[in-house]
């Protein structure tokens, strides 16, 4: 019927018919995954901003509570996620050459590390559960000896925060092991590579979000 | 893509069976999809409102039609849906995903939204939020009011926690489909339509997105801590463990604020194609009215506090939002005189989406200039929480936005189905709804002045009158909306074969067959003009 689809033929395999040109795929897809990231940013933006005043409100509460985390486990896992950066990055790069096996390796050293990020987490959470430190009203005062009375507040902010961190490691190991698959596959090539790249920038992210998490409930207090 | 399907001429007819539907990307089929799972939910959403008319037809004391509703808790889990399911299911998607989602690609010439599989997405997070939010119906029924505000919402033994995950899951839908509208307004324009081509609608869709974008995400993050709250009693809203309730208001209303824009500005993107189109001259003031939608987008962040007046906030605080809530006005108040300024020497015909328009001008005025009184920091403590701020906030959602939908499914009803429609009945159906608004609407105005305060389900004799009346308006309205059911039924079975441009409008969806095919356009068009090249 129309002259667009018969052109249909001409188009390459990974390019929607919707769009002319490779290009322009690309740049459309790296806009979407930068403005999802944006939504990302701003819905934890607004919970750093409830931990920010409520931090104002009750200093000597939160430096309390700071005290219980064990900064080690937390540096610990942020080295584990700037290295998993390091090898998302890279294993875009290999793609980009066309190194397919080297890319799985580097995507799944990633995956590797995102889990290594949550057993750690685990067992900060286990340990925290085991002396009673719960969040909100869970938090039992006066068995745990806690000096001030909402200290549950505190560590409201910390299970929701870690929490919804957590979950968003969660999902991006799911996503880097859709990518691995896929490149093994061999979907992945020198001249396609935004679902990777997408999906990069979302671990980014997170690891962005982990480096503020970090210091603002490990260290400061 | 492989299709086995024999091919139709147009969208509809492409493929065949409601598998192909509920599995479809082209945005034309994913726009009606919205249209006919928003529409139901309207219906719901609209018996719901008679029911509360008519539980307010008079007071409990008369031994009469005034107890239809078992008890006051009946009526607020009533009026929390009835408000739930109007905001969030049929006002915020409305015009965007409905009238967006079938005409922008078309109106900048691309042939589909940059991400066709995440529109699908998005449908079905809309759907699964819903079918979330209705289920809650059948569990505890939430009593809430659709603005969750704590601490009530946490200590009530409802389902809070599930509506309010629904309303986290349409958010994302919402995110989505703004997301996909920014990148094809910005990557899949045709050839020559440059952002000053763009017609208006688009405009307006484009600033609906941005506010989507941004202010969605921390209603999100907002109800997911309500829901936690409830589940773990984590305290930030809890004053009981040093949280603020009035932390989750200034929270709230930083989205919902935005929110009521979100639901309004892709309206006035409406009204500006229908009245340049039936006064057949170009519109008056085109990049002031596209630049105006932004303006109106970035002021309505700075705002949200108007609706905390007087919930404790210092009093400066108070006049600040007052001051900044006025300035939207400004905006507003620009697209308003350029529509007039339209209309002079046009050759203005009286169409039904032109009626439609012009009702949404006259309503939509009279709920802007209230919403300037309430937003007079003195006046508001008056009205809070009065009538007043009910047919304020119904003379805007409804008359505004309502109106400009009805408008737009009218004006593009051709285009959809390539069938006319009936000019008489839906006439008609203007007619009963734009009086039996003022009827329902107009007099709890004077209601709130009186001192009526809201989400009662019972009154004093001395509101009795008037409350009648706004009963029976409301019957007037349903009339209405069957007339225009009626309409668009008719039309779809027995209506003529449309032309492809039977208003002659300019815009690039016109120059298209009516219904358009599966790829929107046979020859890719090239844009050589402004939108409204009338004269
Ligand atoms: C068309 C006829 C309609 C009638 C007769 C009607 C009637 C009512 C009534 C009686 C209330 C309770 C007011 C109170 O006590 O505070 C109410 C609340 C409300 N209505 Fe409507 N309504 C109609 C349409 C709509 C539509 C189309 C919307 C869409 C935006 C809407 C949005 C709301 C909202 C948001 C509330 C507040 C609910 C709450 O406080 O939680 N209404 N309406
Ligand atoms: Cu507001």
């Amino acid at each position: 019927m129309s002259t667009d689809n018969t052109a249909h033929g001409a188009h390459t395999a990974h390019v929607a018919h919707h769009f002319k040109t490779a290009e322009q795929q690309y740049s459309s897809g790296k806009e979407g995954i930068w403005l999802f990231m944006l939504t990302e940013i701003l819905m934890f933006g607004a919970i750093f901003v409830g931990y920010a005043l409520y931090h104002n409100e009750y200093p000597a509460m939160f430096a309390e509570g700071a005290k219980s985390l064990d900064w080690k486990m937390g540096f610990v896992n942020t080295l584990v996620l700037i290295f998993s950066s390091f090898t998302m990055a890279i294993s875009i790069s290999f793609i980009q050459k066309n190194q397919q096996k080297k890319a799985v390796l580097a995507l799944a050293t990633t995956v590797l590390c995102g889990a290594i990020f949550m057993v750690i987490k685990y067992f900060e959470y286990q340990h925290k559960f085991h002396l009673g430190l719960f969040p909100g009203k869970f938090l039992d005062v006066a068995k745990v000896g806690a000096e001030h009375a909402n200290l549950g507040l505190y560590f409201g902010f910390y299970y929701v925060m870690t929490g919804l961190h957590g979950i968003h490691v969660l999902l991006g190991m799911g996503l880097i092991t859709w990518c691995l698959i896929r490149t093994i596959r061999g979907d992945f090539h020198s001249q396609y590579w935004i679902v990777v790249e997408g999906v990069g920038l979302f671990w980014h992210i997170v690891d962005l979000i982990w480096i503020f998490l970090f210091p603002l409930l490990y260290l400061v207090g | 893509m492989a299709k086995t399907t024999a091919h139709g001429d147009n969208y509809i007819n492409f493929e065949k069976g409601i598998w192909s539907w509920l599995t479809t990307v082209d945005h034309k089929r994913i726009g009606l999809m919205y249209f006919i799972t928003v529409m139901f939910f309207f219906l719901v959403g609209g018996i719901m409102a008679l029911l509360l008319r008519l539980e307010l037809f008079a007071p409990n004391a008369a031994p009469n039609v005034g107890q239809i509703l078992a008890n006051g808790d009946v009526y607020n889990q009533v009026m929390t849906y009835h408000g739930a399911i109007m905001v969030f299911m049929v006002i915020v998607p409305g015009i965007p995903a409905i009238l967006g989602n079938f005409f922008l690609p078309l109106q900048i010439g691309a042939k589909d939204v940059a991400f066709p599989r995440i529109n699908l997405l998005s449908w079905y997070c809309f759907m699964a939020g819903a079918a979330l939010a209705i289920a809650t119906f059948f569990t505890t029924k939430i009593d809430t009011g659709w603005t969750f505000y704590t601490p009530y919402s946490i200590r009530t033994g409802t389902a809070t926690a599930m509506m309010v995950l629904a309303a986290f899951i349409m958010g994302m839908s919402s995110i989505l489909t703004g997301l996909n509208f920014i990148v094809t307004v910005h990557k899949l324009r045709a050839p020559g339509m440059t952002m000053h081509r763009m017609p208006l609608f688009i405009w307006s869709l484009y600033a609906t997105a941005i506010l989507q974008m941004l202010a969605t995400p921390v209603l999100g993050i907002t109800l997911l801590l309500l829901a936690v709250e409830r589940f773990l009693g984590i305290g930030i809203f809890d004053p009981k463990l040093g949280g603020d309730p009035v932390l989750f208001q200034h929270f709230f209303w930083f989205y919902s604020h935005p929110a009521v824009y979100i639901m309004v500005i892709p309206a006035m993107g409406i009204i500006s194609e229908l009245i340049t189109t039936f006064s057949k001259k170009v519109i008056f003031g085109y990049t002031a009215i596209a630049y105006s939608s932004l303006g109106i987008a970035a002021v309505s962040f700075f705002v949200w506090g108007h609706h905390m007046f007087v919930s404790g906030q210092s009093e400066t605080t108070g006049i600040i939002f007052s001051f900044l809530t006025m300035l939207v006005g400004v905006p507003t108040a620009i697209k308003m005189f350029n529509w007039v300024a339209t209309f002079y020497k046009g050759s203005v015909s009286f169409q039904s989406p032109m009626l439609y328009a012009l009702g949404f001008m006259f309503l939509f005025a009279i709920g802007g200039v209230t919403g300037i009184m309430l937003a007079t920091l003195p006046i508001d403590v008056h009205f809070h929480d009065t009538y007043f701020v009910v047919a304020h906030f119904h003379y805007v959602m409804v008359g505004g936005t309502l109106m400009a939908l009805m408008g737009g499914y009218f004006y593009w009803f051709p285009k959809m189905f390539g069938k006319m429609y009936n000019e008489t009945t839906a006439r008609i159906s203007f007619v009963f709804i734009f009086i039996g608004f003022n009827v329902t609407f107009f007099p709890q105005f004077v209601l709130g002045a009186m001192g009526m305060p809201r989400r009662y389900f019972d009154y004093i004799p001395a509101y009795e009158n008037l409350n009648k009346i706004s009963t029976v308006g409301s019957w007037l309205i349903l009339i209405g909306f069957l007339f225009g059911l009626y309409t668009i039924v008719q039309g779809l079975l027995k209506g003529e074969k449309a032309p492809m441009n039977p208003w002659g409008s300019k815009t690039l969806e016109w120059q298209t067959a009516s219904p358009p095919p599966h790829d929107n356009f046979s020859v890719e068009p090239v844009v050589t003009a402004g939108p409204y090249e009338y004269r």
